[in-house]
């Protein structure tokens, strides 16, 4: 065994929330009148392209929270020595982006850095030049003339398989489907191509054969160039931006783990029971609601600086450190973020104790606790989904906005805000390294702008009240 | 009314005790007073001595929440908590950690974060609501499509690009105002153009998106099908009717933060070197000067809290059917 | 409608141009129009100045401001290197006399074991007096006429100049004695008390005296009335310092701010009743002789300096280093200071927009301190410069000095594993020092702008030497006339040597795990502790790193809780004693709370110190600096990172610009050629205004379909 797995306690949260995903889809499946809207959600074209593109986000996430500590080389044979440094699935599969540092800046696919240096030529003069990188295009030998024709090389040839591969994947899957519906292959294939399935499944195959494509040509090429070129330190921009991808997922989706537990039990409680406890709830949120947002965070994540530093031994990594510190992040947003949603489900349980069934379940002497949890949850649930899917965009736009505050997540983390953060100084340079820059905007953008359109079409779906339009 | 306004007024009194209490706590546990004084003094040639008598002038060497050495009603106030926090509720902010009276600070800073916000806010309305109208006048038509999705795409960029972008294209590559800066009086005016642009191309996204729903919401109305029966052309209904009734929406919502104009922006201000409060706290927040930050915490609530009353106000105003009661 | 909208924007953009077209001045331009031509240096401040009272102010930035407006008794020589001390508000140079402990006067060649005490007398000149100030004004009657404010009087008093009259006085050596003892203030938190209570005499006792004195009702102490025994007022032009023992140091404490005079007026005056809430005091409001006195005070957005009509007049000095002729920093000799008439410092705290706006003309120098602006330049490892195509092509200069400071990598001596006086300790942290490869750290982190540390003597400090002589044998060979690292083979021999091969503990076992703090600094800092976890991985160590907020890292510093920490010092005077005792051992932290961080002791070390800061400096002295870099080179108690470099960017028009890293009060040098600015302005910031206009047509376009659709709908709705 060349590794010993470990589990940062964001991991297991995010396993837990992902099982949790999971067995709610598969509730949701069996119960018509839940599955129905959701069903709506995948037959819109938007929605499904969307959700199959958090969904691709989402593995990253999952993928890059597999975390062992790797072996060190050098031990002796006797005793495995384990390094303190924490590596994830996703630095293996790609380990060549992660490893190859160049000396510093670079442009995207460059292969020359990108600052002259003083250098010795053939004839043993000094002169300032671009020197050569130390991995990227390291192959070629003439790289002006060969530069474009292998990169071109590389990515038809990764074309290929990634249309091979996605062949092969969508053909076995229709094989199957068609087997199962006793209908012929064919005419699966023509329904598909007019686009008259029931599923959006036409735009769904195209969205896979890009994602599939993008995935396999980025892959190919970074074996052998740096994609987005390299940072100050000579780190691969492409591997940070990917790396950042699990960053913006944990703080969209753990925050919801602090809010709907928080927002639901007060929200249901303030509403089903009023008085005092009314009283109460309604003060709690009136109160942290008041408070600058930004400012409590700040002050927040002050604290956790001051008790890790008061703590340091408990932390045998960097990476544990700064894994705390994002999972603290979560919680003060949640802790920020919970009473919108708090205050809509109490007016909705107000509401709904006037329902006809639940005065009646009151007379019939059901508990109070049943009827909650019977009658009254289940009918906000919809209302609880809306606002987590809306806010999860917001939640990972946000983090940007924090880190360049300095109380966003810790600064050795791979992040997207921390991205921004550092290149904007770069943009002062002369020429501009924009790459850094762009390289955060497309991941982050990408995310959010599917995060967005999914959230639209949820809304639309489970809110019969939305009004749309004259379409 | 008035009595409805003082009733309102009594009940942000505890809401403020209570902000109160959690940002002190927050800030104390936070930062004990040895640590302010080492930092506001710096730690080259500093000691124990120096800090003692820092802390003394300051305040800072009393018993936070309780004083045991107190008796009766000494033991409560005289503690940091009473000291400095019963003086906020006057608006008495005292003096900053590093020595400057802050009521004074933010008497002065609050008119730069305003000559921002205020044309922002008016300018961005008149845009966006323009552009909604527009798009629900094309409501179900391709235009809409798109425009939805622009909108949604412009709500996707983190505000971070915007100021960004809006700095180096028109500031650095163009020329055509001054990358950052202040000045006072008119001489203001070339430094508010783009931070102001930007802050409207920053807001279009959201707000056209949601002046949209509200101009659709009141289309699908029966008044608006008994207009449109009668033989109205759009145009009046569009103008007469929707744009009329959907106001009343729009500018309560715009009654809400109208109090947080004052705040001012943090990004912004600190991008182009407003000297507004919006740079004021996140210098506190980098300086770590927690007089400044509480002062600023307890500030926001106030203003949140008028703002909620303000929209229940204008409610009523705008609406006679609505009782405060 | 639509005919409306278009003629609305036809209008706009009519307008738009007419006003582009009527101003001739830039758009872009941050300042008001009609400043261009004058004589104003343009410079900028990144942080509001958090005290402008000299005797609190400690760092650059503020140094900034009021080093141009106080005048202490000496200064640096702008030109001459190595920094020389010339009078600046002195007569001549301070005289020594030693004494010993019965009063009787020593020889100037005694032993310094014999003295008791040291007597500086200093003579200041006669003709200076204070910049116009409401404080010396005085009515008809002779009496002062703000010092009786009540709370009437100061009802329309927002700023200082609101008091319409003003006065000036001439300059007296009690003055410099008034601000010694507000030095020694209790309530004024000097951040020199401590030192100076171990120097002078009865600075400890006269603390004593103003805190039982201190009267909560009265809100002024007369300091004059309290006598303290080292100070004393010879005369109108005389005051003499008495320091305890010897310490020939003591002399550069004399040009700094510390020691600028204090008109006993104005400290009367800022201390009345309401005077502290308008923010009138010394923190914003500088009384001081200089070529300059702060005229705008808006630390939200602008400082302004002026010539101060009472200056007493100086010369731009007549000799220097022999480039500087060359330089043409010797085109103004003997022409009286200061030569520029104003100095703005505009708030700038993004460095984006300072960076463009230097390049734009609207700043005359990067700054110094600035570390974002490495982008422009580009150095290499053998130190040359090479400024981008685009500063070449607007004749921008560059201007570079290696500073007066250091910066290390320090281990806690008393930390078991990597500290202590044992033979396995040091071998380890030689080895350290070899594999923590700084050559590197200065090319990526500082674009070269650095040169690898041999010893705590920076260049420019008596004691530095250059070349193979001033190596770090433990670290470096000389080969070919140049520095080259040992190998990291020669690192690992050292590791195993020291019983940790491959990074395991021979005798446990167990890896070697080392704990690196440090305080966090945002977003860069994640790549230089990836970097600093390279390093160690080198030789097989697991370094792991604990980052802390300022305080907190201070505080592991003061407890003795860390293993590897780093930070820099910067010089407070040209002496290598200011160095040395870093490592001074009864100066350690866990003796004394000195700035011995890593709580070195060396007894030899410790006596050679003592033995050296009582010298001037003289070739014997040298020899002893010699010993003393050979026994800390020995022991590494540090890794000796770096001497870091600084430099500037200059425009053409800004002349006599020549890096002085002690002087701060050398803005009277500078000159600016005005117009050529002004000239250069226009011809770098033509507006780009067609992508303006482009959006403008694109606008009307996008209408059109817009109506025709909508003319459609009408129409379809009408049938």
């Amino acid at each position: 065994m060349s590794m010993q797995p470990t589990f940062l306690i964001t991991d297991l949260l995010f396993f837990g929330l992902t099982l949790g995903l999971i067995s709610f889809v598969f509730v949701v499946r069996k119960r018509p009148h839940l599955s129905r809207p959701w069903s709506q959600v995948l037959k819109s074209t938007t929605g499904s392209v969307s959700l199959m593109i958090l969904l691709f986000y989402y593995a990253i996430a999952l993928i890059d929270s597999v975390h062992f500590h790797p072996r060190v080389a050098q031990a002796t044979e006797s005793q495995y020595q384990y390094s303190s440094e924490v590596h994830s699935l996703l630095d293996v599969l790609m380990t060549p982006m992660r490893s190859r540092m160049e000396k510093t800046f670079s442009a995207p696919l460059a292969t020359h850095s990108f600052a002259k240096e003083m250098m010795q030529n053939e004839s043993g003069q000094m002169q300032r030049d671009y020197p050569r990188l130390n991995y990227a295009g390291a192959h070629l030998t003439q790289p002006e003339d060969e530069k474009v024709a292998d990169i071109i090389s590389i990515s038809l040839i990764a074309s290929a398989r990634a249309l091979s591969y996605w062949a092969l994947i969508w053909l076995s899957i229709l094989w199957l489907y068609s087997r199962r519906q006793q209908r012929s292959l064919t005419l699966i294939f023509k329904q598909i191509l007019k686009a008259q399935t029931a599923y959006p499944l036409r735009a769904i195959a195209f969205t896979s054969a890009l994602l599939m494509l993008l995935t396999v040509i980025s892959m190919q090429l970074g074996q052998h160039y740096h994609l987005f070129g390299t940072d100050k330190v000579g780190q691969d921009v492409f591997y940070q931006a990917v790396k950042s991808v699990r960053t913006g997922i944990l703080i969209g989706v753990l925050t919801t783990l602090i809010t709907l537990p928080l927002a639901i039990l007060l929200g249901a409680l303030a509403g089903f029971f009023r008085g005092w406890l009314d009283d109460l709830i309604q003060y709690i949120y009136t109160t942290l609601n008041s408070i600058p947002h930004v400012l409590l965070i700040a002050a927040a994540v002050l604290l956790l600086q001051v008790y890790m530093s008061g703590h340091a031994d408990d932390f045998d990594s960097l990476t544990e450190r700064a894994d705390l510190r994002l999972l603290f992040l979560c919680l003060i947003l949640g802790i920020t973020s919970w009473t919108g949603l708090c205050r809509l489900l109490r007016a909705e349980t107000f509401k709904l104790r006037e329902m006809e069934y639940i005065q009646a379940a009151e007379a019939f002497g059901v508990s109070k606790f049943k009827i909650l949890m019977r009658h009254v949850m289940p009918n906000f649930m919809h209302i609880v989904i809306i606002s987590v899917v809306l806010d999860f965009s917001g939640l990972v736009l946000a983090e940007a906005v924090l880190s360049y505050i300095n109380i966003g997540v810790d600064p050795s983390m791979n992040s997207w805000g921390n991205m921004i953060n550092q290149a904007r100084l770069e943009m002062a340079r002369d020429p501009v390294v924009w790459w850094s820059l762009s390289a955060a905007f497309i991941f982050m953008f990408t995310l959010v702008l599917f995060a967005n359109l999914f959230a639209d079409v949820v809304r639309d779906a489970l809110d019969p009240r939305i009004v749309r339009g004259e379409r | 009314m008035s009595a409805y306004i003082i009733r309102r007024m009594l009940y942000a009194i505890p809401i403020l005790i209570g902000i109160n209490l959690i940002t002190f706590i927050l800030f104390f546990v936070v930062n004990s007073p040895d640590d302010m004084a080492l930092m506001q003094l710096g730690s080259k040639h500093t000691t124990e001595l120096q800090i003692e008598d820092w802390k003394r002038e300051r305040g800072y060497h009393l018993p936070l929440l309780y004083n045991t050495e107190q008796s009766g009603l000494g033991a409560v106030t005289e503690t940091i908590f009473y000291q400095k926090s019963a003086k906020l509720f006057v608006f008495d902010f005292g003096s900053s950690d590093s020595g400057r009276d802050i009521g004074y600070d933010i008497s002065q800073r609050m008119w730069p974060s305003l000559a921002l916000a205020i044309p922002t806010l008016l300018v961005g309305l008149l845009v966006t609501i323009t552009l909604a109208l527009t798009i629900a006048f094309f409501r179900g038509t391709y235009i809409d499509y798109w425009a939805v999705i622009i909108c949604v795409a412009l709500i996707s960029i983190s505000s971070l690009f915007y100021i960004i972008g809006g700095q180096f294209l028109i500031g650095k590559l163009l020329k055509i105002v001054p990358i950052s800066g202040f000045d006072t009086g008119l001489h203001a005016l070339k430094f508010m153009i783009l931070p102001v642009l930007i802050g409207i191309v920053g807001g279009i996204g959201s707000n056209t998106r949601w002046y949209r729903t509200i101009f659709l919401e009141e289309i699908n109305k029966d008044y608006v099908r008994t207009a449109r029966s009668k033989g109205l052309s759009e145009q009046v209904v569009l103008f007469k009717h929707v744009l009329r009734n959907a106001l009343i929406p729009i500018l309560t919502g715009v009654v809400v933060v109208l109090p947080l104009l004052f705040m001012g922006s943090l990004l912004t201000e600190n991008f182009f070197g407003i000297p507004g409060l919006g740079s004021y706290t996140i210098d506190a927040i980098n300086r770590q000067d927690f007089a400044i930050v509480r002062a600023m915490v307890f500030l926001g609530s106030v203003l949140y809290i008028i703002g909620l009353v303000l929209t229940d106000i204008s409610y009523t105003l705008v609406d006679p059917r609505i009782r405060l009661s | 409608m639509t005919v409306r909208k278009i003629s609305l924007a036809l209008c706009c953009t009519g307008l738009f141009t007419f006003l582009v077209a009527c101003s001739d001045q830039e758009l872009n331009n941050p300042y008001r129009d009609n400043d261009s031509a004058r004589s104003i240096i343009y410079s900028s401040f990144s942080e509001r100045p958090k005290e402008l009272d000299p005797v609190k102010s400690y760092n650059a930035g503020e140094y900034e401001f009021i080093a141009q407006i106080y005048e202490p008794p000496l200064q640096y020589h702008f030109l001459k290197r190595p920094y020389e001390l010339v009078p600046l508000a002195a007569a001549k140079m301070p005289e020594k006399q030693f004494f010993d402990a019965q009063g009787a006067h020593l020889a100037e060649d005694v032993d310094p074991k014999q003295v008791a005490y040291t007597e500086y007398t200093v003579t200041i000149q006669s003709d200076i007096s204070y910049q116009p100030h409401p404080a010396f004004s005085k009515d008809e009657a002779g009496e002062f006429r703000y010092h009786q404010l009540t709370a009437t009087d100061l009802e329309r008093i927002n700023k200082l100049a609101d008091f319409e009259m003003v006065a000036s006085r001439i300059l007296t050596a009690e003055d410099y004695v008034y601000q010694i003892k507000r030095l020694a203030h209790p309530n004024l938190h000097s951040p020199l008390a401590g030192l100076l209570s171990n120097y002078i005499q009865g600075f400890k006792d006269f603390r004593i005296d103003v805190l039982t004195q201190l009267d909560p009702q009265k809100s002024w102490l007369d300091l004059r009335q309290i006598a303290m025994t080292g100070v004393e007022v010879l005369d109108q032009q005389r005051y003499r310092i008495r320091v305890k023992g010897v310490y020939p140091q003591f002399i550069y404490w004399l040009s700094m701010p510390f020691f600028a005079p204090i008109p006993w007026e104005a400290d009367r005056f800022y201390a009345q009743q309401g005077m502290a809430e308008r923010n009138i005091s010394f923190d914003w409001y500088p009384v001081g002789t200089g070529p300059y006195m702060l005229t705008e005070n808006n630390p939200n957005l602008r400082m302004v300096l002026s010539k101060n009509p009472n200056f007493h007049g100086e010369l731009y000095p007549t000799e220097g280093e022999p480039s500087d002729l060359d330089n043409g920093l010797l085109a103004d000799a003997g022409k009286p200071l200061p030569f520029v008439d104003r100095i703005e410092f505009s708030l700038e705290k993004e460095s984006i927009p300072y960076w463009n706006k230097f390049l734009q003309g609207y700043y005359d120098t990067s700054g110094i301190s600035s570390d974002s602006f490495d982008q422009s330049v580009e150095l290499n490892s053998r130190g040359e410069f090479g400024l981008s195509d685009e500063m070449i092509e607007r004749d921008i200069k560059l201007s570079s000095a290696v500073a007066t400071s250091l910066y290390y990598l320090g281990f806690n001596m008393l930390d078991p594993v990597i500290g202590g006086d044992t033979e396995r300790a040091r071998l380890l942290r030689r080895a350290i020092s070899i594999a923590v490869d700084y050559d590197e750290f200065i090319s990526i982190f500082r674009n070269g702008r650095g040169e690898p540390a041999q010893g705590p003597i920076p260049p420019g400090i008596f004691g530095f030497e250059e070349g193979q002589a001033g190596i770090n044998p433990y670290v470096y060979d000389w080969q070919k006339d140049a520095l080259k690292r040992k190998s990291i083979e020669q690192a690992k021999q050292l590791l195993s040597a020291a019983g940790y091969a491959n990074g395991i503990d021979q005798k446990s076992g167990k890896p070697l795990i080392l704990y690196f703090d440090t305080v966090s600094r945002g977003a860069d800092s994640k790549a230089l502790l990836n970097w600093m976890v390279k390093q160690f991985a080198k030789l097989d160590i697991q370094l792991v790193i604990r980052t802390t907020d300022g305080n907190r890292f201070m505080d592991k510093l003061d407890k003795g809780t860390f293993q590897i920490y780093q930070l820099g010092w910067n010089a407070d005077y040209p002496d290598p004693e200011n160095f040395f005792f870093l490592l001074y051992g009864p100066n350690s932290m866990a003796l004394s709370k000195g700035q011995n961080y890593s709580n070195y002791q060396n007894p030899e070390y410790d006596q050679l110190f003592d033995k050296m800061k009582a010298m001037e400096n003289s070739p014997q002295r040298l020899r002893i600096i010699q010993e003393m870099n050979a026994i800390v080179r020995a022991d590494a108690p540090w890794v000796w990172s770096f001497y870091p470099k600084q430099y500037s960017l200059n425009h053409t028009w800004y002349k006599n610009v020549k890096p002085n890293l002690m002087a701060n009060n050398t803005f009277k040098y500078r000159r600016v050629d005005a117009a050529k600015r002004a000239q250069m302005r226009k011809e770098w910031n033509d507006a780009v205004l067609w992508p303006v206009y482009v959006l403008f047509v694109v606008l009307l376009l996008s209408i059109v379909p817009a109506v025709i659709s909508y003319r459609k709908r009408e129409l379809a709705r009408g049938l």
